[in-house]
């Protein structure tokens, strides 16, 4: 088999790129007809020299094809190809073989038949483990996307001295939770600020187990010796909490951001002071308030 | 016997927990604890725990244990300095220490605490200190 594909190699080749360009795995947009020349001759080669020693794909004779199909599926899925398009690289192979071997076997059947099968297997075996790379590559696009949403999504802000505030945006999970619990935490003992408010404006979504995380993250708070304020709760997620049944406790919860930071500066004696009169009602711009605070 | 020392300062009892917490160390500062807030007739007590790195549900336990019985004395107690991956253990476990007192730090828990003599001093009519 291995004799054969090798002193057929320019026929089967050209046959396969043809197979290739017209088949679906080609976007020529991506890849020159050059570079997949490239990649399918060499791909062959290593094919050819593994087919010497049997058809088996987890010999230690495929480890060069395996690496070529790796690399490639691995590229490919990071360039956006879809499943079809990369497992087209292997299956389209198929055609210019099968052709090949009825030329060459065309006066026994017997012969034809049991290279057909020996082809087919080892093709179907390529193709998945193809499929296999692609998947794993495609996981590993998804996973660096979630560490960088984590690192993101985790800020805590100083408004005033001694009040801390955290914005929390996007879906609430356990790992995010436990990340959004330790940093507060942390920067509460940095600061020894004694309030902390939490702001969930920007989380779609209420459940039950949500707010078990929240009610824990207050709790451990507490625990240390500050005061959580819950704020940026939309009229749906007030809705769902008490559809839920959970019970928030004592935990003192705002409509918006600005009312628990009210709250947070009379808790420390402070207040919001106007320094100059209030312009008249005509004014189309909204009177603007200073956010000077004075000690009590 | 290793024991954790328990300081008076005028009507203030204060505990400093620096070593690492074990189950008979626990004990023994519930029982040393009890007798010294009735003796000194002492009317809050501040336990620091800002050095403990590490809680079991034992030693969590002991320490709401040593805040009630406080409380059933008539002493404030308030528990200052807990550690993030101390809260976070304890909650984890379930046991949010509900009904103690905490404060950030040794300066914020005496805050709390002069606070709350001064509302019982002036509720009671008796200013003895």
């Amino acid at each position: 088999m291995s004799e054969t594909i090798r002193a057929h190699e320019k026929a089967v080749l050209e046959e396969w790129l043809d197979a290739q360009v017209s088949g679906r795995g080609m976007r020529s947009e991506l890849l020159s007809r050059q570079e997949l020349h490239d990649q399918s001759r060499s791909f062959l080669d290593a094919l050819a020299s593994a087919m010497a020693t049997g058809v088996d794909v987890h010999s230690p004779s495929f480890i060069p094809v395996r690496q070529m199909l790796e690399e490639l599926s691995a590229a490919r899925a990071r360039q956006g190809y879809t499943p079809t398009e990369t497992a087209t690289f292997v299956f389209s192979m198929k055609q210019p073989l099968f052709a090949l071997i009825r030329r060459v076997f065309k006066d026994d059947p017997a012969a034809l038949a049991e290279s057909a099968w020996e082809v087919t297997r080892l093709l179907d075996s390529l193709g998945l483990f193809t499929m296999e790379v692609y998947q794993k590559g495609r996981e590993q696009v998804i996973i660096r996307q979630q560490e960088e949403m984590l690192e993101l999504s985790t800020p805590v802000i100083t408004l005033w001295k001694g009040i801390l505030a955290l914005p929390m945006i996007g879906t609430l999970d356990s790992s995010r939770t436990q990340v959004v619990m330790e940093t507060l935490l942390q920067r509460i003992v940095e600061t020894g600020a004694p309030l902390a408010i939490i702001d969930i404006t920007g989380v779609p979504t209420v459940d039950t187990l949500t707010a078990q995380h929240l009610l824990k993250t207050v709790a451990a708070a507490r625990l240390m010796g500050a005061d959580c304020i819950i704020s940026g709760i939309r009229p749906q997620i007030a809705q769902t909490i008490v559809h839920l049944g959970v019970d928030l406790g004592d935990v003192i919860t705002k409509a918006s951001l600005a009312d628990a930071f009210a709250v947070a500066l009379k808790r420390l004696g402070l207040g919001v002071q106007r320094t100059r009169p209030e312009q008249n009602a005509q004014a189309s711009a909204p009177p603007k308030r200073s956010g000077q605070a004075e000690e009590a | 016997m290793e024991r954790i020392p328990i300081l008076k300062m005028g009507r203030y009892l204060l505990v400093t927990i620096q070593v690492d917490m074990h189950d008979r160390l626990a004990l023994t500062l519930q029982d040393d604890l009890t007798e010294r807030i009735v003796r000194d007739a002492a009317k809050a007590v501040l336990i620091d725990i800002s050095a403990l790195e590490m809680v079991d549900s034992f030693i969590g336990r002991t320490i709401a244990n040593i805040a009630a019985m406080s409380s059933v004395l008539d002493a404030e107690t308030v528990v200052v300095g807990m550690q993030p991956a101390v809260a976070i253990t304890l909650v984890e476990l379930g046991l949010p220490l509900k009904g103690v007192r905490t404060a950030l730090s040794v300066e914020h828990g005496m805050a709390v605490l002069k606070a709350r003599l001064l509302s019982d001093d002036e509720r009671h009519g008796d200013a003895t200190q």
